[in-house]
């Protein structure tokens, strides 16, 4: 039997050519608006100012080639792309929901585009509003005092919150003694990273293996006076919740710590849980996750960063004020860490993720998070019957969050087949390919789906559908697995130059010139 | 679903969350909406704004106003990019080639081969570029130029603050070019890098990079430039001028302003391995597939970053700016060579029109320093007797949306504005500028 007929899918396959090998010499796509005749000839050769050593020679190569041949070759590009739109899409960790297409048609005005951000505040009251109002919403949601909307994604939240438990340390004078900050494995590998590139000595904490999180002892023994603080997921990839918090958190703070967590996978605790009332001093939200922004092949994000009433002095500059009459932007505040980027954030996806709460309201908000947990819960129940799945610390915790972390460990030692040839082949089926685990698998042959509020129960039993016939191959017919893709836009790519210099090309150029040098 | 589950309710499965912390309560948060009232609140609130096309509007400093063809919001809408994550090839082959795209045209505009991972701005990639340079030269020391942009120097000191000493080279008190006397005196065998940008935050071409590379390679360290791209339309790319690593933000190739909200930072160098080695963001190459005449794509070195590393990584990324660079492929492909040559120079002639104009209002001097300019110029009035602040007052008044007023950032340079113009400001649009500050200042 044909492949096609086995799944019925087969992705778009257009053998696109890279745009440099599409178009003509000469060919262009856009003409600029000419300059007024007048204007040339007061001004003359403007380059000549510029010294010859300054003065481009050549034009740079850029793709000659007609307007109609650019959107073809864009429009062929994105079909050749799955988005969240596109079919079943749960990758997890990352809270795939849809984005409702109203705040996209709100985000696209003119009235948005067309702001500049130093505009004389009377001009942007609009904008303001929403951010200031937007902020408020948060601190609803979360039990904080105040938010940052100024960084643009989960690790850049991470890496400013990392940033103001330096500010506050160095205010009391202890930043010298406190240069350790105290993680758990199991949280997403920005709470190692991000405060590692902010100074900090990062101290790393294994979950129990009955429990699938760290003993409070560990804790306990990692705890000192060069603790600067706890920076932590919760609840964790593997849908389990931390229930240490609490404990941790009055740890933390006995010992003169701070406690920052990482709400990425807030979804799941939405109107069930906020961090400020369990002590947090600071947090952030991904609004591209949570609150429904859509992913845009990777970015734009945004991230909220939320900080206690005493450590909102930190938070980066300006914040969005009002004094009754007018919002402001307030950069008076002399403790705060500074800019974390230019201006003042992802603005759009501060706009669509308004309008997002706008449309749930409190009612909608506590159905998000019921929707999405039993969601999950029925994926795991299916999951399980399929032969060579386990999910690890299941007896602990047979109840998970958002998502499930699972194991094909089973699979491989009985078939030799695991989670990577796994997700090559459920693309086969019309799937997106699922999340395995960051970086260590602590869960061996790793999976992780998340079938957030707005995936219906037809499609998670579509996937388990698809993962039990994938199994049953596994033990009958490896070999499809194993030569899978079949039925994506390519086949198997050549993986070997990632690590060779002679070979990898990260531009069209580098590729010429290497393939040239080859010949 | 509940009786698959085996539970009564929902409220079963939230007993995983401790009883002392669970809440108890409906949140505080407003009723639900529908489309129509979601869309006649937000909008009714946006509709507040007055935006600078509606008013007239030369400000620039880090976001600039630049023509945006449709194709690029045509493309971007696409829901495919638009509701993209992090597939891999086989499902997001797409994604995967534009980035390459991308990642190829910066790197021809830069005259560079190794192009990253797009990144949230230019401050964050110069912090990026900088840690690069601290890396790779195991020095402590980096040599800034004090026109640098604040924002940049504040993304700088964030991200280096204690791994170096970050010291400011002064200027040239008449043409503001960075003082090389006082880089000499400053460089030494302590310098990881040295840091200008092209055209530099203040509008003027930074015109020496030549010789400044050749400064910091003499001294073994490492020679950084920031850009705004479009100029690069008619300035020697850094990759021909010395640079050893390249940061800029990518606004102007097809973003609209968005409040500062579509910003787009990237990061080129040479195809060193020492060096593309410490940058911390992904790195996409272009393969080969199983099947004679497929593109695959795929990560270099995928295991130096955070994701792999965590905290050995030293440096974090994450969800950057993917949909931004996929707009300015398509912008930088329909330019082609020509368009951007033009746009670029027709940019300039704008712009020395505009100096040219508002040089001759009386008590106006334009620009500080004498020296050439891209896009954006400095505008002095003290001689006016009034300060920016009362100017750009009045100019609202007339629905001008004036200058940025740099006192706060650059005191030392009185009462002085950062103005922009660029192809979306007509002859008329100058003169009416103009005339409005004639009538202000007299």
């Amino acid at each position: 039997m044909r492949q096609e007929e086995m799944t019925g899918y087969h992705a778009v396959n257009w053998r696109e050519p890279v745009i440099y090998q599409l178009g003509q010499r000469g060919r262009r796509g856009h003409r600029t608006p000419k300059v007024e005749e007048e204007i040339k000839a007061i001004v003359g050769d403007v380059t000549s100012h510029i010294p010859n050593e300054m003065r481009r020679k050549e034009s740079p190569k850029l793709p000659e080639i007609s307007e109609p041949e650019v959107v073809r070759h864009y429009i062929r590009l994105s079909q050749q792309t799955y988005g969240v739109d596109s079919g079943i899409h749960m990758h997890g960790t990352c809270t795939m929901k849809y984005s409702p297409k109203v705040d996209e048609a709100i985000v696209r005005s003119p009235k948005l585009a067309d702001l500049h951000p130093l505009q004389d505040v009377e001009t942007v009251q609009g904008i303001l509003g929403i951010l200031y109002e937007f902020g408020k919403l948060l601190c609803e949601i979360s039990g904080m005092a105040e938010f940052s909307l100024q960084p643009r994604g989960g690790a850049h939240a991470v890496f400013t919150n990392a940033r103001i438990i330096r500010a506050y340390h160095k205010l009391n004078g202890e930043l010298e003694q406190r240069n350790e900050i105290i993680t758990t494995v199991l949280s997403h590998p920005c709470n190692g990273g991000a405060p590692a590139a902010a100074g900090f000595k990062v101290v790393t904490l294994y979950p129990d293996e009955e429990t699938g999180y760290p003993d409070i002892e560990a804790l306990k023994a990692a705890v000192s006076k060069r603790t600067a603080g706890l920076m932590m997921t919760d609840p964790y990839d593997t849908g389990v919740f931390d229930a240490n918090l609490e404990e941790y958190v009055k740890l933390i703070h006995e010992a003169g710590g701070l406690v920052a967590i990482d709400q990425a996978n807030a979804n799941s605790v939405l109107s069930r849980l906020r961090i400020g009332d369990v002590g947090a001093d600071l947090c952030h939200f991904n609004l591209h996750k949570s609150f429904s922004t859509p992913h845009a092949s990777t970015g734009p994000g945004s991230a909220a960063v939320g900080a206690s009433k005493e450590l909102s002095k930190f938070l980066p500059i300006p914040l969005v004020r009002s004094d009754g009459n007018k919002y402001y932007l307030d950069y008076e505040r002399p403790q705060s860490v500074g800019k974390v980027g230019e201006f003042y954030g992802v603005i759009g996806n501060v706009v669509r993720a308004y309008a997002w709460l706008l449309a749930m309201g409190a009612d909608g908000l506590r159905e998000v998070s019921e929707v999405a947990v039993i969601n999950n819960n029925y994926l795991i129940k299916k999951l399980l019957e399929i032969r060579g799945v386990s999910l690890p610390w299941q007896k602990a915790h047979p109840i998970r969050l958002q998502e499930a972390r699972f194991s094909l460990q089973k699979l491989k030692e009985d078939t030799g087949i695991g989670v990577e040839d796994v997700n090559h082949r459920m693309i086969d089926f019309g799937l997106q390919d699922m999340e395995t685990s960051h970086e260590p698998w602590i869960v061996p042959e790793p999976f992780t789906p998340e079938p957030p509020e707005t995936t219906p129960k037809e499609d998670l039993d579509r996937f388990t559908e698809v993962l039990r016939q994938i199994s049953q191959e596994a033990y009958t017919n490896p070999e499809i697995i194993k030569t899978a893709p079949h039925n994506a836009a390519i086949s198997r790519v050549d993986q070997s130059p990632s690590h060779d210099p002679a070979r990898w090309a990260m531009t069209w150029r580098a590729y010429l010139r290497k393939t040239s040098d080859r010949k | 679903m509940l009786d698959e589950i085996g539970v009564k309710s929902a409220e079963d499965l939230f007993a995983v969350i401790p009883e002392s912390i669970r809440l108890r309560r409906n949140l505080n948060l407003p009723h639900s909406k529908s489309e129509y009232e979601i869309r006649r609140h937000v909008e009714g609130l946006l509709s507040r704004n007055r935006t600078s096309k509606e008013l007239l509007s030369f400000l620039g400093a880090g976001c600039w106003p630049h023509y945006v063809p449709a194709v690029c919001d045509e493309i971007n809408s696409r829901s495919e990019f638009l509701t993209a994550y992090a597939g891999d090839v086989y499902t997001d082959l797409g994604r995967y080639q534009a980035l390459f795209e991308f990642q190829s045209m910066i790197g021809e505009l830069v005259a560079m081969d190794v192009v990253s991972f797009p990144w949230y701005d230019w401050a964050t990639v110069a912090g990026d570029a900088a840690r690069m340079a601290l890396t790779i030269t195991d020095r402590h020391e980096l040599l800034v130029p004090k026109t640098i942009g604040p924002d940049r120097l504040s993304a700088l000191r964030a991200y280096c603050g204690r791994l170096a000493d970050i010291k400011l080279i002064g200027r040239d008190a008449e043409n503001g070019q960075l003082d090389l006397g006082d880089l000499k005196d400053k460089i030494s065998s302590k310098t990881a890098a040295v840091y200008v940008e092209n055209p530099t935050y203040l509008g003027f071409i930074e015109t020496r990079g030549k010789e400044i590379s050749k400064i910091a390679r003499d001294h073994g360290a490492l020679s950084i430039v920031g850009v705004e791209p479009l100029s690069l339309g008619i300035l020697t790319p850094p990759g021909e001028y010395g640079a050893d690593i390249v940061c800029g933000e990518g606004q102007p190739l097809g973003m609209h302003m968005n409040y500062g909200g579509a910003l787009l930072g990237f990061i080129a160098c040479h195809d060193i391995r020492e060096h593309l080695a410490t940058i911390p963001h992904r790195l996409i190459t272009i393969t080969t597939t199983k099947t004679k005449g497929e593109w695959g794509f795929t990560y270099v070195l995928p295991e130096r970053t955070m994701f792999a590393a965590r905290e050995k990584a030293k440096s974090f990324t994450g969800t950057g700016t993917v949909l931004w660079a996929i707009t300015a492929a398509v912008y930088m492909s329909l330019l082609g060579p020509q368009g951007i040559r033009e746009l670029a120079e027709g940019i300039m002639q704008r712009s020395h029109y505009a100096m040219k104009r508002i040089s001759e209002v009386k008590g106006v001097k334009v620009p500080i320093f004498n020296s050439p300019h891209f896009e954006e110029f400095t505008v002095n009035v003290d001689a006016t007797g009034k300060t920016v602040a009362e100017v750009n007052k009045a100019l609202l008044k007339s629905g001008i949306l004036g200058g940025k007023d740099l006192l706060r950032e650059f005191p030392e340079l009185g009462q002085t504005a950062l103005y922009c113009v660029t192809e979306v400001h007509s002859k008329s649009d100058i003169d009416r500028l103009a005339s409005a500050l004639e009538e202000i200042v007299r």
